[in-house]
């Protein structure tokens, strides 16, 4: 009796919370996973039960096919880019000289900037006739190209973009991890004959390994989930090149009106999710070194 | 090594080190500006394209379409910007952006709040799977409720309305996470004490906990004004008109024109950074908080 009085005083405190995952959030991963096994009409409303047969039309068409490469080529562009870019990034926030808060400020500001001013700006020094970067190329007697029209360099190109995009995030997650690093670590292997590589190799990096893991990890969830960037810059082309899974779902649901098929493409995307927040709370916690 | 060999290898030390000592000294001088230079560099290759963009919105049309390109403006246009609010109705998206930005911070920090201190003060059957249903929200990308909360939007006749931009966003894991961990660091005995003064639970989370949890409270808000600020899917769906655009889509926008002003479109860009670019500068500390919240382990 008194339980059931605790409960009742608690839910006023998180009926809010829980009336808008309700309807927002566990309502429709219900009806998406059930939509996903319907032929829909072009409101959404569910008409002939099909099973498992948008899941078959999926594995068929070469067209999602495609965007799985894609999507994969687009994380193997951004992912180590990221890291690699970010980690020195990191280490020379990390320094402790005069006015280093200018510098940090400086090297995490992309936080600031959205994905659609990214893209924008981006188009802007990617354009094949006057943009910044063509014209840096012609510099060195580079070939001028056509970032966003040439199938072979458009989604490098959304890759950079990306990069930059995300490396505020990267500097600043990095940067907490380094700052976590006790020195007197550092100093004892200094003291045990390690140079600067050694102990940067053999002490830093493991301390700040669950930080670079997470960093790959929330990185390829990012790239799953990338969109504004691809509808800004390209719509998915040039000949679906840039063609990602969430672009993909945008255009089947919204312009083919195909709601049963785009539920499925989304349940495929809501697997690969699963399964990298699996690995990050299973096989990786065991080689990640926590101190 | 025996004592006296040690003896002899300290005093070999001691007429070597002088020398040595100034040359260290030297090169780490020399690496150390070396170092500054470096950083200075890295700072203006990673700021180069907002930059860019702030210089390109101070050209004039000619100038933009010059090849090569110039670095920076040879007749200033400030213009540029008075052109651009007044081609799109960017004040208009702008304004939206705050409307909808503010309503679901606010939101966002009314519900996180209650449910945290629920999580934190109270005792009741069930905590654990309930905090668990919070947690799990995390897991599941918005991508996979997209289409059916389109759908119940659209039912609402919520299309081209801020209650359409906004409720989705009213309730947050992640904030409700950040304010547990804070709400935890305050003492029971505080809860104790407020209600043998007969405070009411509700004035105990009003009066005490909430002016504690100030610094947390401001790291969701900077956290959950960006994220809104920088919307980009879900506004694009949920708007077709162009008075209830957000200032992101609607910049988005003055690019697929047939023939792009960059000018005023990179004006429009820093228009729309100015506010979430103060926020950063200004939050700085809340905002590396609020990233930083899942890559600690806790």
């Amino acid at each position: 009796m008194r339980s059931a009085r605790a409960l009742v005083q608690a839910l006023v405190y998180l009926v809010p919370s829980f009336a808008v995952f309700t309807l927002f959030v566990f309502y429709p991963l219900v009806r998406n996973a059930q939509m996903s096994l319907y032929e829909t009409n072009p409101f959404g409303g569910l008409t002939l039960f099909v099973g498992t047969g948008n899941y078959a039309q999926l594995l068929a068409s070469p067209e999602f096919l495609n965007s799985l490469r894609v999507t994969f080529l687009f994380a193997l562009y951004t992912v180590p880019a990221g890291i690699a870019i970010g980690l020195p990034l990191a280490l020379l926030a990390n320094r402790r000289i005069r006015a280093i808060g200018v510098y940090r400020t400086a090297y995490s500001f992309t936080i600031a900037v959205s994905i659609a001013a990214a893209a924008l700006i981006w188009e802007w020094m990617l354009d094949p006739n006057v943009g910044i970067l063509n014209y840096l190329l012609s510099v060195v007697h580079g070939p001028r190209i056509g970032w966003l029209t040439d199938p072979h360099w458009a989604l490098l190109a959304i890759a950079a973009t990306t990069v930059w995009k995300d490396l505020g995030f990267n500097v600043v997650v990095l940067l907490a991890a380094l700052q976590g690093v006790p020195d007197e670590l550092i100093e004892a292997a200094r003291i045990d004959g390690a140079g600067q590589w050694a102990a940067f190799r053999n002490v830093v990096i493991p301390a700040i390994s669950p930080a670079l893991f997470f960093i790959g990890v929330v990185a390829t969830l990012g790239v799953l989930q990338s969109f504004g960037q691809i509808h800004i810059l390209t719509q998915g082309g040039p000949v679906g090149s840039t063609n990602v899974i969430v672009y993909s779902i945008y255009r089947n649901a919204f312009f083919n009106f195909r709601f049963g098929l785009a539920a499925a493409q989304a349940m495929v995307l809501f697997a690969l999710v699963l399964i990298l927040t699996g690995l990050q709370f299973t096989v990786f916690e065991r080689w990640v070194t926590y101190q | 090594m025996t004592p006296a060999s040690a003896a002899s290898a300290a005093a070999r030390a001691d007429r070597v080190l002088p020398r040595r000592a100034a040359a260290r000294t030297l090169r780490r001088a020399a690496s150390r500006i070396g170092l500054d230079v470096l950083m200075v560099a890295v700072a203006l290759v990673v700021l180069f394209p907002v930059l860019f963009a702030l210089s390109t919105s101070l050209k004039t049309a000619a100038e933009v379409d010059r090849y090569p390109p110039t670095l920076w403006p040879h007749v200033l246009s400030p213009g540029n910007y008075a052109e651009a609010l007044q081609q799109a109705p960017l004040p208009r998206f702008l304004l939206n952006s705050l409307i909808q930005s503010g309503v679901i911070t606010l939101g966002q920090l009314a519900t996180a709040s209650l449910a945290a201190f629920a999580f934190s003060f109270m005792q009741f059957p069930g905590r654990q799977v309930l905090f668990f249903l919070f947690l799990a929200t995390l897991m599941i990308p918005g991508e996979v409720t997209l289409i059916p909360n389109y759908l119940t939007v659209r039912t609402f006749g919520w299309i081209n309305t801020y209650a359409g931009l906004v409720t989705p966003y009213l309730a947050t894991a992640f904030g409700t996470f950040l304010l547990r961990q804070f709400f935890m660091t305050i003492p029971r005995e505080l809860q104790d004490a407020a209600r043998i003064d007969g405070a009411s639970r509700r004035r105990f989370l009003w009066t005490i906990v909430l002016p504690l949890a100030r610094p947390a409270l401001a790291t969701l808000s900077i956290y959950a004004f960006l994220s809104a600020w920088n919307q980009y899917l879900w506004p694009l769906l949920v708007i077709n008109s162009t008075d209830m655009r957000t200032a992101q889509i609607g910049l988005a926008l003055l690019q697929s024109q047939e023939v792009v002003a960059w000018s005023l479109v990179m004006a429009g860009v820093v228009l729309i950074l100015v506010p979430t670019v103060f926020l950063f500068i200004l939050g700085y500390r809340h905002v590396v908080r609020g990233l930083t919240a899942g890559a600690v382990k806790g």
